[in-house]
């Protein structure tokens, strides 16, 4: 626990000598799979539900829409879908609340592990200006694209393909196919 | 005692908040842990130099697949009660497609995102307002495209239901699938060796 509380302290501190948290490998994907799937068992034994992301996301876009243009969101059923009867705040939601700890649980990883460092994860022949427009325009495109499947690789692959559910199962190779297929074009960017 | 909890009305909904809180604490952190927060790493499963997408998937996948299988063999789980997502196949088959693809584009997922982001990644967040501006374009557009949103509804199926196996041979059938996906990883992954970026980090 206190070095824990160590490594945690030294990201914030500006002298690293202090403690010094070397960058260390990623963990076995099959050891990290596992742990990965019994936080997901914990969520359907616990809550009867599985993980999510993309659906926080439409949570804040909604409340921030309905913030600016209230009579917008009441008359359109996509985003008052996310804002509720009025009597609660939508805010306050299992989502939401779960994506706040996503970021809390990237943290403390990373920082165990020394990666948390400012900076732009990009291939080696993109220039960082297109590399962010790329993540802007595919973000964008994920956006969409979760929205029409009724949920993203957390929500529909991760969730449904341990339910089995079939429209799940369904989107998930549609997800890899779209990847491949895409792939060759955006070369440039990664390879 | 019987599962799932809240179902069962074992804590209020405020409780369910901070569950939901500690969930995604392990969900974040295992995402960091595979390596997900480095787009590099994720976009490099399109290039079949490293297969960590593919790997982790797949062993959360059948961990959690497996383990709620017996819990409801058992009688501990009671599988009605865990929320599975109508089928809207047409839908889903075009999101899915779109999604890939701006996987390619952008390297990230709306879950990795979050964990870039809380890595100090730049690109992660311009990837959370990509996410966003979606959504939002999504809403505008949603009026017009109802009637394709909601078409062929399948209703709440499982694989199990619609190719008439039992349970327990569906489950069977992904755990070989999964092994043969891994082997392939395995393989791919040392013959595209020179371009994986884990190996020059």
């Amino acid at each position: 626990m206190t070095t824990l509380v160590q490594k945690l302290s030294s990201v914030f501190a500006k002298d690293k000598e202090m403690v010094e948290v070397k960058t260390k490998p990623y963990s076995n994907p099959y050891l990290t799979g596992i742990g990965l799937g019994l936080v997901l068992l914990a969520a359907f034994v616990i809550m009867g539900r599985g993980l999510g992301a993309s659906g926080a996301m439409s949570t804040l876009v909604a409340v921030g829409i309905n913030t600016v243009a209230p009579e917008h969101t009441q008359s359109n059923p996509f985003y008052s879908e996310y804002l509720g009867d009025g009597t609660t705040n939508p805010l306050k939601d299992w989502l939401v609340f779960e994506v706040l700890g996503v970021l809390a649980g990237g943290f403390i990883s990373g920082s165990l592990a020394g990666r948390v460092k400012k900076g732009i994860e990009k291939g080696p022949n993109i220039t960082s200006k297109k590399r962010l427009l790329y993540a802007f325009v595919g973000g964008s495109l994920m956006g969409i694209g979760a929205k029409l499947a009724r949920g993203c690789t957390s929500g529909q692959a991760l969730t449904g393909g341990a339910l089995l559910n079939l429209g799940s199962w369904a989107f998930m190779m549609m997800v890899f196919a779209g990847g491949y297929a895409a792939a060759y074009f955006l070369r440039r960017q990664w390879l | 005692m019987n599962a799932p909890f809240y179902k069962f009305g074992l804590f209020n909904f405020d409780v369910s908040l901070i569950i939901a809180f500690i969930i995604g604490i392990g969900f974040g952190f295992a995402l960091e842990r595979g390596g997900f927060g480095s787009a590099r790493i994720l976009a490099a499963q399109f290039y079949f130099s490293n297969m960590r997408v593919l790997k982790v998937m797949f062993t959360a996948i059948v961990t959690a697949m497996i383990g709620l299988y017996y819990l409801s063999v058992i009688g501990f789980v009671d599988l009605s009660l865990i929320y599975i997502s109508e089928t809207y196949i047409l839908p889903q088959v075009i999101g899915g497609l779109i999604l890939g693809i701006g996987f390619v584009i952008g390297g990230y997922c709306p879950g990795t995102s979050v964990v870039s982001f809380a890595t100090g990644k730049l690109d992660g967040l311009m990837y959370i307002l990509g996410v966003m501006f979606g959504i939002f374009i999504f809403g505008e557009i949603f009026p017009f495209i109802t009637d394709f949103y909601y078409s062929t509804n399948m209703g709440s199926v499982t694989l199990p239901q619609f190719f008439h196996l039992s349970y327990g041979m569906v489950v069977f059938l992904v755990v070989v699938m999964a092994v043969g996906a891994f082997a392939l990883a395995e393989w791919s992954e040392k013959k595209f060796a020179h371009r994986n970026p884990e190996n020059q980090l």
